[in-house]
């Protein structure tokens, strides 16, 4: 399968089978990731990473995922902040970082940014997340998680709770694990349930979503719960937030009735969704999860790359 | 002899079968005012159809429509019939029909998509389904949900 030259803009670009592969290069990729083995197949190769808005992790995880493969990283976030102020369109800002770099990684907070980049590059574009739009490296690292933790994503009941309307994660992943044949159960206070949208789109992709509020009646065929963050920004009455970020919290007496195989997902950063005394239990995969973001970074920057390891 | 309801026309075209309320936007679409043109327009709303029920009619005198405009009908009207009248008889007959892509006709709804922001882009949409229009952002992969308020 050729990869060479493709830009990484959302996941429906992507088919099954394609998904299914660059999942099998990311595996490949484990021992180079925890530094277990060395290579240097991206040596010679730059990317450019442009963020116009603050993410830590992502930046990062791109960036030592880069410096795993032996690749060399410029940050032109800085400058093109400073012409964004003078009034540069995202299309020139693009044209320049294409002439001094390979590929090119993009964070935006305007939704469709990575397509338009896309658009006026030569050089492959991977979104690293376009306002309230797409991520596809975090659905990536996402189905590699489950599919490394569980051997399979066909079949997984798999809830997916907290803020859906807005979670930036959820409405990809959402439709990527219906693409996978995963059974999906969507827990939200009403005013944050996913949108009419996205339900839609599950359906026409042939899943048949539960929609509920209530989380503890799910808990015990669950073999994923995956948590997105409920923002307090969200909430106009601070009161209404606490209500509802302490309904939806997830500790150990909430997985009581957990089957012993579910595994606790979450894209990080958390503030208090997963009490912290669920993280030594073996349900909880969030750390983990964040790791697969360099295996599969890895792997993507390769096969846009057009190099074999 | 035909019964009309409006002056017949010798040359124009009849937009049939238009969506029950859709008349004054389709008027919009044509760029047509009270100040502007010099021959008649007739605009039937509420009128019944043998096919659908109700339905509205435009009839423009001294026009043929280019694709573009066609295109914005079929966001706006998708089961409306173009009626060519040359010399007082229907002299061709189609219906309108969305391509797969609409690119320039309409804007995107959603304020934050790329393509509102003064990028040097067209706003372009994959069209998912046809009547009712479904659609979907290029760019930021929104569906569009006020077709008629965001016509260019
Ligand atoms: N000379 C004319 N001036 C004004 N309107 C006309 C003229 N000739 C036809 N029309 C109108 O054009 C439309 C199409 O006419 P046509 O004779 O094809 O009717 P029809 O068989 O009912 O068509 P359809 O099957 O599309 O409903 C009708 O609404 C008719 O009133
Ligand atoms: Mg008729
Ligand atoms: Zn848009």
């Amino acid at each position: 399968m050729n990869f060479k030259d493709m830009d990484v803009v959302s996941i429906r670009d992507f088919s099954r089978a394609q998904i299914e592969e660059i999942l099998e290069r990311s595996r490949a990729m484990l021992p180079y990731a925890n530094g277990e083995k060395v290579t240097r197949a991206l040596e010679g190769k730059i990317l450019g990473n442009l963020f116009f808005e603050p993410s830590t992790r992502t930046r990062l995880s791109f960036e030592s995922a880069a410096n795993r493969l032996g690749a060399k990283v410029i940050d032109v976030s800085q400058t093109s902040t400073t012409s964004i102020i003078k009034g540069e369109t995202l299309a020139d800002t693009i044209r320049m970082v294409e002439a001094y770099s390979d590929v090119i990684v993009l964070r935006h907070p305007h939704e469709g940014a990575a397509r338009l980049a896309a658009h006026f590059s030569r050089k492959p574009v991977i979104n690293a997340g376009d306002g309230a739009g797409s991520h596809p490296t975090q659905t990536l690292l996402d189905l590699f998680t489950i599919q490394e933790e569980l051997g399979a994503i066909e079949g997984m009941n798999v809830i997916i709770l907290g803020d859906l309307k807005y979670g930036r994660t959820a409405h990809s992943l959402a439709e990527a694990l219906t693409v996978f044949g995963a059974e999906l159960t969507f827990v939200a206070p009403e005013t944050l349930q996913m949108p009419k949208d996205t339900v839609e789109q599950v359906r026409r992709l042939g899943g048949n979503p539960r929609i509920t509020d209530d989380i503890e009646g799910e808990i015990s065929s669950a073999d994923v719960l995956y948590i997105t963050r409920i923002q307090q920004e969200r909430f106009p009455d601070p009161a209404e937030y606490q209500k509802v970020a302490g309904a939806y919290r997830v500790d150990k007496a909430m997985l009581r009735e957990a089957k012993k195989e579910l595994i606790v997902m979450h894209p990080l950063p958390r503030i208090d969704e997963i009490s912290p005394e669920v993280d030594e239990t073996h349900h909880a995969k969030y750390f983990k999860q964040a790791f697969n973001g360099i295996p599969v970074r890895m792997a993507l920057l390769t096969s846009v790359l057009g190099v074999d390891i | 002899m035909k019964e009309f309801k409006v002056t017949p026309i010798r040359n124009g075209t009849v937009i049939d079968h238009i969506d029950c309320g859709q008349a004054l936007n389709v008027l919009r679409v044509l760029g047509i005012n009270e100040h502007n043109v010099d021959s008649t327009v007739s605009v039937l709303m509420h009128v019944a159809s043998k096919k659908t029920g109700w339905k509205d009619v435009v009839k423009v005198e001294d026009r043929e429509l280019d694709k573009q405009t066609v295109d914005k009908i079929a966001l706006i009207s998708p089961k409306a019939t173009i009626d060519i009248i040359r010399d007082f008889n229907v002299a061709e007959k189609y219906k309108v029909m969305l391509s797969e892509r609409v690119v320039e006709l309409v804007r995107c709804g959603n304020p934050n998509c790329i393509t509102n922001k003064s990028e040097p882009v067209r706003p372009e949409f994959d069209v998912e389904a046809r009547d009712p229009p479904l659609l979907r952002c290029v760019y930021c992969d929104r569906v569009l949900d006020e077709i008629s308020e965001n016509l260019i």
